[in-house]
């Protein structure tokens, strides 16, 4: 008997792509909940910020729907913590552990990688989004006043779908700016925090500051949510929910179709110049 | 057997842009020159060279990692750089050293995830895992995280990863480095195996150990400085040597030996020595068997008490001194790494 027989039916097309997502999905969906310590640095100390300006609200008197915007904008800070480390700076990352090489002599397509660690990232976030989202409501005693699942479920997806999109348009050209990635990556942490309206409505911001910052997905999508899950959302939303979702379709399908051609771009000119391996050797 | 070679290379080159900052001009590193190579399918083929020779630089071309500035490379008939898509449904490769994965995944996921990547089935790719970490002796370590492997381990799961998609061509890039000999054994029987069981299989490996090129490979090409300087069957390279006469000589002495006398001896052709515990190996070539007396006066002059004499047979090693004029580390000391 044989004891390294031939594979007799190796999967490709649509196929392959979707085993390549699972397969990359895999160590985030899985890996990233074995090390416990997450729940203390990916839950307590985001709250820890979200407590400082719910406290700042209730010092000055603010309504108290305030707290819940806090909340959910401190949730998710996550995800956008998880596009900037995981998926901005990974392929950089991904080269330096050996891993890209891999990627790229495999016949898996690089965007089923990069959807993989969309997919995977967007899931270990959710978890750690839910646990501060119930964990604040509970301490902070939110109250929500949903006006439209539907409308609250289409906004997330496309805010996920178009802040992942970033994120994988961003991976690329982090991969070319090698050890450059990681100051890029620190610098546009906070900012971001700022101009998006983590913790604030961004209305307040002023109609061009708060359309310039709409570029980054979280601001439209923190914003319709709020709009939809708390009873004086409306009033502070700074654009209709509906014409949120329109830019955010818009948001989604540019990042989305950016990302796949920076990326066979990028593998290119890191072909040609020899940078798809780790520098050491 | 397929009349296409497995590999093939035409006057390949590359040519490294390199600068270390912005204010630096740019300048260029050789990293391979007018190399032409045909690796039959089947064949077991070795590329032997010191570090900074160009061998790893050659690997990447042909696993489509990086493009040649000069001349053009073929895999399992394909261009690496007009169709890399065919080209990576057919190769796998291995590094040395590889610190591939992820730390959070066991063994076999980490496998599991990696033959997904080439269209294998779940229960396919689940199959041959156990199967093959059985031959390589790690089927206890599939459940353990592959953050606590030891190098050793992990090399093994490197290597079961490079076969386990069932490439046609596969590339092993220095797949012994920095394992014990135990272990190296135990991966060299198994590249053995694999290739022994399908006449359609081809491997390509690179190597700065003589020994794992001469006991593993079918064909052997010798590469310094980004040159091919022989290639064919080890036997074939060490017959050009058979003119030649090999001596190991341990002597006791208190210091290393004044080396120019010997090099005055007409009919020596290499004289080298490296200290061991307590005494020195002398690596002598000669034209001749006869001018060993030469030699041996040569040693009582110097106060050199001769504890073991041994006349050996030729080596890879030896071919390379001849083709290079430097042993292998010498060269390595110097070398600037193109690899």
């Amino acid at each position: 008997m044989s004891l390294f027989p031939p594979i007799e039916h190796k999967r490709s097309g649509w196929q392959l792509f979707l085993m390549t997502v699972i397969g990359r999905s895999y160590p985030r969906v899985v890996g990233m909940q074995r090390e416990r310590s997450w729940m203390f640095f990916d839950v307590f100390l985001p709250l820890l910020s979200v407590a400082a300006y719910v406290f700042v609200y209730r010092a000055i008197g603010a309504p108290e729907d305030y707290v819940g915007f806090v909340v959910v904008g401190g949730a998710m800070t996550a995800f956008w913590m998880n596009v900037l480390w995981s998926m901005s700076s990974q392929l950089y990352w991904e080269k330096e552990q050996g891993n890209l090489a891999l990627y790229i002599i495999s016949p898996a397509p690089m965007m089923a990688i990069l959807l993989g660690m969309a997919v995977g990232g967007l899931f270990a976030t959710l978890l750690r989004a839910i646990a501060i989202i119930a964990v604040g409501s509970l301490i902070f005693e939110v109250t929500y006043a949903v006006s439209s699942f539907w409308q609250l479920i289409a906004v997330f997806s496309l805010s996920m779908i178009a802040l992942y999109g970033l994120g994988m348009m961003t991976a690329s050209i982090f991969l070319l700016l090698s050890r450059e990635a990681w100051h890029l990556a620190n610098l546009a942490m906070e900012p971001v925090y700022l101009v998006s309206g983590m913790y604030f409505p961004v209305k307040n911001m002023g109609f061009w500051a708060a359309a310039a910052a709409s570029v980054i997905p979280l601001t439209l999508g923190l914003d319709a949510m709020r709009q939809l899950v708390f009873a004086s959302g409306p009033s502070l939303g700074f654009l209709s929910v509906e014409t949120e979702i329109i830019v955010l379709i818009l948001l989604s399908v540019v990042f989305v179709t950016a990302a796949r051609f920076l990326l066979a771009y990028i593998e290119r000119l890191a072909v040609r110049e020899g940078r798809l391996t780790e520098n050491r050797r | 057997m397929s009349l296409t070679p497995a590999v093939k290379t035409e006057n390949l080159g590359r040519i490294y842009k390199i600068r270390n900052n912005r204010k630096e001009k740019q300048r260029e590193l050789v990293a391979l020159t007018d190399v032409n190579l045909e690796i039959h399918e089947g064949e077991l083929f070795g590329l032997l060279g010191p570090n900074g020779a160009g061998k790893t630089t050659l690997i990447k071309i042909l696993t489509t990692l990086l493009s040649p500035t000069s001349g053009k490379a073929w895999v399992a008939g394909f261009d690496v750089t007009r169709h890399p898509a065919e080209v990576r449904k057919r190769i796998n490769m291995v590094s040395g050293g590889e610190t591939s994965g992820y730390g959070l995944l066991t063994v076999r996921e980490n496998l599991w995830m990696f033959a997904q990547f080439y269209g294998i089935p779940s229960q396919e790719a689940n199959r041959r895992i156990k199967m093959l970490a059985e031959i390589v002796g790690i089927a206890d370590r599939l459940n353990t995280k592959s953050s606590d492997l030891s190098t050793g381990l992990r090399q093994k799961m490197n290597i079961i990863r490079g076969f386990l998609t069932d490439p046609q061509v596969l590339f092993l890039d220095e797949p012994t480095l920095g394992l014990d000999v135990g272990a190296s054994r135990d991966v060299r029987s198994f590249i053995r195996r694999w290739m022994d069981e399908n006449p359609h299989r081809t491997l390509l490996l690179t190597t700065h150990y003589m020994v794992e090129a001469e006991e593993l490979c079918d064909r052997v090409a010798i590469i310094n400085q980004g040159r091919v300087l022989a290639c064919d069957t080890p036997a074939r390279l060490k017959q050009n040597l058979r003119h030649e006469v090999f001596f190991q000589v341990w002597v006791a002495a208190p210091r290393l030996l004044d080396e120019y006398p010997f090099l005055q001896i007409a009919g020596i052709k290499h004289f080298h020595q490296f200290p061991e515990e307590d005494s020195l190996r002398l690596e002598i070539t000669l034209e001749e068997e006869s001018v060993l007396s030469e030699v041996i006066g040569e040693l009582t002059a110097q106060n050199a008490r001769i504890s073991r004499l041994e006349k050996r047979e030729p080596t890879l090693e030896d071919v390379f001194v001849q083709l290079v004029g430097q042993r292998m580390e010498e060269v390595e000391n110097v070398a600037v790494p193109a690899d």
